[in-house]
């Protein structure tokens, strides 16, 4: 079992705006895209259960032809509001880079 | 053979800076126009509710200067989009302050446009009135309180403005808020290259020499438009661009990957195409500009939101780290008395939060997994309040309690927090926020838009 980041070029979040964030997973080659995709770690479904969110936030673009994989989620916190932990939303992405990929 | 436009970005933003021979050469090469961006939402709401601008001062002068000398020599305009960071009058009115040094040091002769698209709040009331403000999702809760009490309203303007300003004569424009697109899009369309070849090439062409393989420095970048479609190439031969490296800056910051609102219309880049011309340029096309029933721009605002105090500390001790919740929600319990009998404040007058570090600081409710691992934590004792002095005098009240604040394997007094400074802690001053995620509806796309004149 490898971990996403070893599949990757890129991982990263941002904000898209102060109100939302995104997500962007660019991906080395077409096998490690299509690997990832199959095995279902960033279906809209694995996302909300790892951030805490309703699935119906979520969008969801697979990007064949830049073999990317983007989603996008309303901000719970606006950026630099009281509460927030990230004004430019730059480390949100933390929880999927280790994430663990099934090869069968 | 129809008409081709070369357009110019000096730099993804107006502080970060460029390379002096870069900006030559593209200009040398046959540019029309220059054009750079000041500014974002991304540094949070501070610097539109505050009025202050983003510096540096000198970098803006210097980056600004090499646009103006270079523009000026080669006889084409300089668009400047969002001055001064965020957009607002005392953010134009820095920018233009800077301009008049720079004409006057090098005895320059041009005629400036500076765009205000600051809105006072009676005008705003008074379209939120007219039913023409519209929320977009999400939206924080609007109505004419949020209007009177917010610090600054700016809108963001379109090309039109920027066409007018141009159409006049204008040497030089400094926009105040404004799309990023638009700073590019704006003489293109002019001259007649259709909108979903410009806005496209604004998107690529906004964030400078982001749109690289591998972006070595902040840099220019340079785009060709033709009425089919443009090609993309960094002015530094160093630098270079790949149809991944295109294809993917439309991600950027950019909720949707195929769909960017503009005022006006969307561009719908479902179906671009992206190939390469040489190792280092890439043509796009194939985008479609749909246009919006109802002409709109996006309004922003910031609020106060109150004033904040912080403690830096650490915390080392395993006894402590192992019960850490627990003492952390009884310290809370015990400071807020101590507020209450130490300084009366009216209910609802500040907040107290404790930001961990080693254990969710960083992504807070996100965090799916908020548990302590390390042999130490970062704590921030963050006080926000209804004035600098509440803040202020909370905070000792915190600090000095949390250092002595009991656990039950210890007897006898205790010093549980390592702060790295003397004081401990840091007035910050206001804070604001976010207090618009809207639209207004315009049936002249100019009319929350003034420009007044400057000619050196």
């Amino acid at each position: 079992m490898r971990e996403l980041w070893q599949f990757t070029r890129l991982i990263r979040s941002k904000n898209a705006g102060p109100f939302e964030l995104t997500f962007d997973i660019m991906f080395k080659d077409r096998a490690g895209y299509d690997l990832v995709l199959k095995s279902g770690v960033l279906s809209p479904e694995s996302i909300a259960k790892i951030y805490g969110v309703e699935l119906e936030e979520i969008r969801l673009f697979n990007i064949e032809q830049i073999l990317t994989v983007k989603f996008s989620l309303p901000r719970k916190v606006f950026s630099g509001d009281v509460a927030d932990t990230d004004v430019y939303g730059g480390q949100f992405h933390g929880p999927l880079v280790r994430l663990l990929i099934e090869e069968a | 053979m129809g008409k081709k436009i070369k357009a110019v970005a000096a730099t993804g933003n107006l502080s970060t800076g460029f390379r002096e021979e870069s900006l030559a050469r593209a200009i040398r090469q046959g540019a029309h126009f220059v054009g750079c961006d000041g500014g974002s939402t991304d540094s949070g709401p501070y610097y539109l509710g505050s009025g202050n601008p983003r510096g540096p001062r000198q970098g803006v002068k210097r980056n600004l200067g090499l646009i103006l000398r270079e523009s000026l020599r080669a006889g084409i305009p300089a668009i400047i989009g969002t001055a001064g960071h965020a957009g607002g009058r005392p953010h134009l009115q820095w920018a233009v302050e800077i301009v008049r040094e720079l004409a006057r040091e090098n005895a320059w002769h041009f005629k400036l446009a500076a765009i205000d698209s600051e809105i006072d709040p009676g005008t705003l009331v008074d379209a939120f009135r007219k039913d023409q403000i519209k929320p977009l999702s999400p939206a924080p809760p609007f109505n004419e309180d949020v209007i009177r009490q917010g610090q600054r309203f700016v809108a963001m303007m379109g090309i039109e403005p920027i066409q007018s300003a141009l159409a006049s004569g204008a040497q030089m424009v400094i926009a105040g808020r404004c799309s990023d697109v638009a700073i590019y899009a704006a003489l293109p369309v002019m001259q007649g290259i259709p909108k979903h070849v410009a806005f496209h090439a604004g998107k690529i062409l906004e964030c400078g020499a982001a749109s690289v393989a591998q972006r070595l420095y902040a840099d220019c970048m340079a785009a060709e438009l033709d009425e089919d479609g443009f090609t993309v190439e960094p002015p530094n031969p160093e630098l270079r661009c790949t149809p991944q490296s295109v294809a993917a800056h439309t991600l950027y910051e950019n909720a949707d990957p195929y769909m960017l609102v503009e005022p006006g219309g969307r561009l719908d880049t479902t179906a671009a195409t992206y190939e390469a011309v040489s190792d280092r340029a890439v043509r796009v096309g194939g985008s479609q500009f749909l246009p919006a029933k109802k002409y709109t721009v996006r309004i922003e605002g910031a609020a106060l939101a109150g004033y904040r105090s912080i403690v830096i500390t650490g915390i080392r001790d395993p006894l402590i780290l192992g019960q850490l919740d627990h003492f952390l929600s009884s310290l809370h319990s015990a400071v807020e008395r101590k507020i209450v009998d130490n300084l009366s404040p009216p209910p609802g007058a500040y907040t107290l939060n404790f930001r961990v570090y080693g254990r969710d600081g960083t992504l807070g409710p996100l965090e799916p997994n908020p548990k302590l691992e390390g042999h130490e934590i970062g704590l921030i004792i963050d006080v926000v309040a209804s004035s600098q002095e509440l803040a202020s005098d909370i905070l000792p009240l915190v600090w000095h309690s949390g250092l002595h604040h009991p656990i039950p394997e210890y007897q006898g007094l205790i010093s549980n927090f390592a702060f790295p400074f003397s004081p401990p802690g840091v007035d910050v001053g206001p804070v604001y926020r976010f207090c618009a995620n809207h639209v207004w509806e315009l049936d002249d796309p100019c009319a929350p838009f003034q420009t007044t004149w400057e000619t050196f």
